[in-house]
């Protein structure tokens, strides 16, 4: 009963001892109640960032495949494209086979093309030699017809090339009757003429005359006897002219001299006519005045000329007395 | 002063006789001076120490003294012994243009008798010829519009000494040539080509190439003279000279670029000396063969375009025919350049059977080194680019070894791809060949061969290989028959 008795006396404060004490836990638990929270909290977080985490690889790698295909089969496409372009560019603009084609072609048509126009020119080239030589021999060949004239054949006596046992006449025969006699051209005054130095200058021999190692060939008996030696015989007979000065001088240079002495002292002379030493050899020669005394009319009197003289205006009636009459 | 002549030079007596004549120059009677310098000129002419002789007596300064006042007679004579100084040798030159004879052959150039003119130009010509030194002294002297005035005059000869004194003073240097072609030269040499006169066109002829060799520029302007087709006409003429100077024009142009090249081309100028090739002989061609060369060197097209022209038969037959080594150097040179760009060039010189003489000039030893190194290039070339087997399979049997090289390995390229060579191949006893070549394990030449056999089977190979027969004969050998 005692502790009855106890326990109700403190009855009362058991109520508030109760509600003190828990109330003095009451900070403590809100402390350890934030404190749990913050924990769960954070692992919560933790838990979740993971998850997070994991959600992010495997979308990247689905990324990854996606994009790498759809990549590739971009890529596909651009090389189509561009594999096209490629060989429309070069067959194009690079190497065109078909303008290569057409360029060979028609480089070779104008190959063929000069090929002929230049035969044609070598062709003309040759028959105007051809006509030119042709014209050359017609030439000569009437040059030698002219010259041969007088084998022409007459009514009595036929000539070389028409003789009677031919059928017709030689073809010379014609010629000559088409040619014209050649008259000997008439000698030219020979004039001494100091321009030989071009021909000098185009001479490149000293012995003009034609050489050979032998003498000409004589048809008669063989000669008996020793003969000089023939290089001997062709230097006398070809020996260049070494006149003397004497030889070279013209024959009448006396006389040319002479000629040529008169002329200089006839440049020095101021009348032509010979002096005569007298009067009575200029006798037969008509005398021919000059213009002035030939003339009817007479000279004018030179005072007349200048000078009107008017009487009745002197002052004294008589003339002044020139010098002459004193 | 009939008497004298040139039979007067005895070999002691000359300074004699040289110093008489120095005496007669100042003779009163002109005449006499006239002679005098003739004979001069004639002694100068005939031997270099009769012109050193000249030059040493001092008989120079007083003909160029007197070449001023004296008549058209002196003045022709006195141009012709300074010709007849002035070619021997460059001092002989240098000596007539240290005694200021050049000033007064350029008064000379300006009289009015065309035979003085020709003297003075002939004169100048000489001078000029020797070096770009002399060169410059003549144009410096102002002689380069006067010559370009007397090409106008209307005597052929007159003509012809202007154009070769150009022609000249042209060819040292470019700085020279652009001198000449801005005096205006060019128009009207161009416009005497259509002269008919053989020896003027050949001088012609020599002046545009000689101009027109330096640099591109120049030979643009030769171009625009309008000189094609024209001078393809001198291709044809009779005359061996001008048809040489005509392709050695050519030749000059068509060098420098492939622009040059393609105008030639478009002018038919390939044809045109396709054919002055085969009119000619020897030393003439030269200048032709080397033009198709530089053609075909710019470009595949324009080789292609003397391939068609047909240049490529004639060009062999040069090869063949030419005795010379240095035509035959040319021709060969010429052909490599054709063949070298891609299998279908390589196969149009392949098929005229030129590719055996390559390789014979090669090999002989009589050849100059120059034609040794020409055809070798040729050939290595041509065999790079060679795709057809009928002309490689003599190669493997007399072929050297460098060479032999370059064969198998065409063949290797070719035959893994075309059946029925492959069978050709077997058949004409070329891969019997192939077996019988020792080359040294791992070299190129093995590699080569090893691709050739893995084209066939191996029992072919086999076959084929050297010592079979001995092989199968061992086997029968060592063979034990069945004993029933």
């Amino acid at each position: 009963m005692a502790t009855l008795a106890r326990l109700q006396a403190r009855s009362s404060t058991v109520g508030n001892q109760y509600y003190f004490r828990n109330s003095v836990v009451d900070p403590f638990r809100k402390k350890e109640n934030d404190a749990a929270v913050k924990i769960q909290s954070w692992f919560r977080g933790c838990q979740v960032r993971a998850y997070i985490r994991h959600l992010n690889r495997i979308v990247t790698i689905i990324q990854k495949w996606w994009r790498s295909f759809l990549g590739r089969k971009q890529y596909q496409l651009t090389v189509q494209i561009q594999r096209r372009w490629r060989g429309y560019r070069v067959r194009k603009y690079l190497f065109n086979y078909y303008y290569l084609k057409e360029y060979l072609k028609v480089v070779s048509e104008t190959n063929d093309a000069i090929r002929k126009a230049l035969e044609e020119f070598a062709e003309m080239k040759e028959r105007e030699e051809k006509k030119a030589n042709l014209e050359r021999e017609e030439k000569k060949r009437d040059y030698q017809a002219r010259k041969m004239h007088y084998l022409l054949s007459t009514k009595q006596i036929p000539g070389i090339y028409n003789s009677p046992f031919r059928k017709e006449p030689d073809p010379w025969e014609l010629q000559l009757q088409k040619a014209k006699p050649l008259t000997h051209r008439r000698p030219k005054v020979k004039q001494k003429d100091s321009t030989s130095l071009t021909d000098w200058l185009a001479c490149t021999s000293t012995r003009s005359f034609p050489r050979s190692e032998i003498l000409p060939p004589i048809n008669r008996k063989q000669c008996q006897g020793p003969f000089r030696d023939i290089t001997e015989v062709l230097e006398q007979r070809y020996r260049p002219l070494e006149p003397t000065l004497r030889v070279a001088e013209p024959i009448d240079e006396l006389k040319l001299a002479r000629e040529e002495l008169r002329r200089e002292e006839w440049l020095q002379n101021v009348n032509d006519n010979m002096f005569l030493p007298f009067s009575s050899y200029h006798k037969n020669e008509k005398y021919i005045p000059s213009m002035h005394l030939s003339s009817k009319y007479g000279p004018v009197s030179y005072k007349e000329q200048f000078r009107s003289e008017n009487p009745k205006k002197w002052i004294c009636n008589k003339e002044t007395s020139t010098a002459e009459a004193k | 002063m009939h008497l004298l002549t040139v039979d007067l030079w005895i070999p002691n007596g000359q300074a004699g006789v040289m110093s008489l004549l120095r005496t007669l120059l100042l003779d009163v009677v002109p005449t006499i001076q006239q002679t005098a310098a003739l004979a001069l000129g004639r002694l100068a002419n005939y031997n270099d120490d009769l012109a050193e002789a000249v030059v040493k007596c001092d008989i120079l300064p007083q003909l160029v003294y007197s070449l001023a006042e004296q008549n058209r007679f002196y003045k022709k004579a006195a141009a012709f012994v300074l010709r007849a100084v002035g070619k021997h040798s460059p001092q002989l030159a240098q000596a007539i243009v240290d005694c200021g004879a050049l000033d007064t052959l350029v008064i000379c150039l300006e009289d009015f008798d065309p035979g003085v003119k020709e003297a003075a130009a002939w004169a100048l010509r000489y001078i000029a010829r020797h070096n770009a030194e002399l060169s410059q002294a003549v144009v410096d002297a102002g002689a380069v519009p006067l010559l370009v005035l007397c090409i106008q005059e209307p005597e052929i000869a007159l003509k012809r000494i202007a154009a070769s004194a150009l022609s000249d003073i042209a060819k040292h240097s470019p700085e020279l040539a652009q001198t000449v072609v801005d005096a205006g030269a060019v128009a009207h040499l161009a416009q005497m080509i259509l002269n008919p006169d053989a020896k003027l066109k050949h001088q012609i002829l020599s002046a545009l190439s000689q101009v027109s060799k330096h640099s591109v520029d120049l030979a643009e302007m030769v171009v625009e003279a309008e000189i094609f087709p024209v001078v393809l006409t001198c291709l044809k003429d009779k005359d061996e000279y001008v048809k040489k100077n005509a392709s050695t024009l050519i030749r000059e142009i068509a060098k420098h670029t492939p622009e040059l090249s393609q105008l030639v081309v478009n002018a038919g100028g390939v044809a045109a000396v396709i054919d002055c090739i085969g009119s000619c002989k020897g030393n003439t061609r030269l200048p032709g063969i080397m033009m198709l060369g530089y053609v075909a060197a710019h470009s595949e097209n324009l080789a292609m375009a003397v391939i068609i022209s047909k240049g490529v038969p004639q060009l062999s037959v040069c090869l063949s025919e030419e005795p010379e080594d240095h035509i035959k150097a040319a021709a060969a040179w010429a052909l490599g350049q054709i063949g070298r760009h891609t299998p279908e060039h390589a196969r149009a010189v392949a098929v005229t059977n030129t590719l055996p003489v390559l390789l014979s000039l090669y090999m002989s030893t009589e050849s100059s080194e120059d034609l040794q190194v020409k055809s070798k290039k040729a050939i290595k070339n041509i065999l790079q680019k060679c795709t057809y087997l009928p002309a490689l399979e003599p190669f493997l049997y007399d072929a050297p070894p460098n060479i032999l090289k370059h064969v198998v390995g065409q063949f290797s390229k070719v035959l893994p791809h075309d059946s029925k060579a492959r069978r050709l191949f077997v058949t004409s006893g070329g891969l019997k060949k192939v077996q019988e070549i020792k080359a040294e394990p791992g070299s190129l030449l093995q590699e080569y061969i090893n691709s050739i056999n893995s084209c066939y089977p191996e029992e072919i190979v086999r076959y084929y290989s050297p010592g079979y027969s001995d092989t199968l004969l061992q086997r029968v050998d060592s063979y034990q028959p069945l004993n029933n």
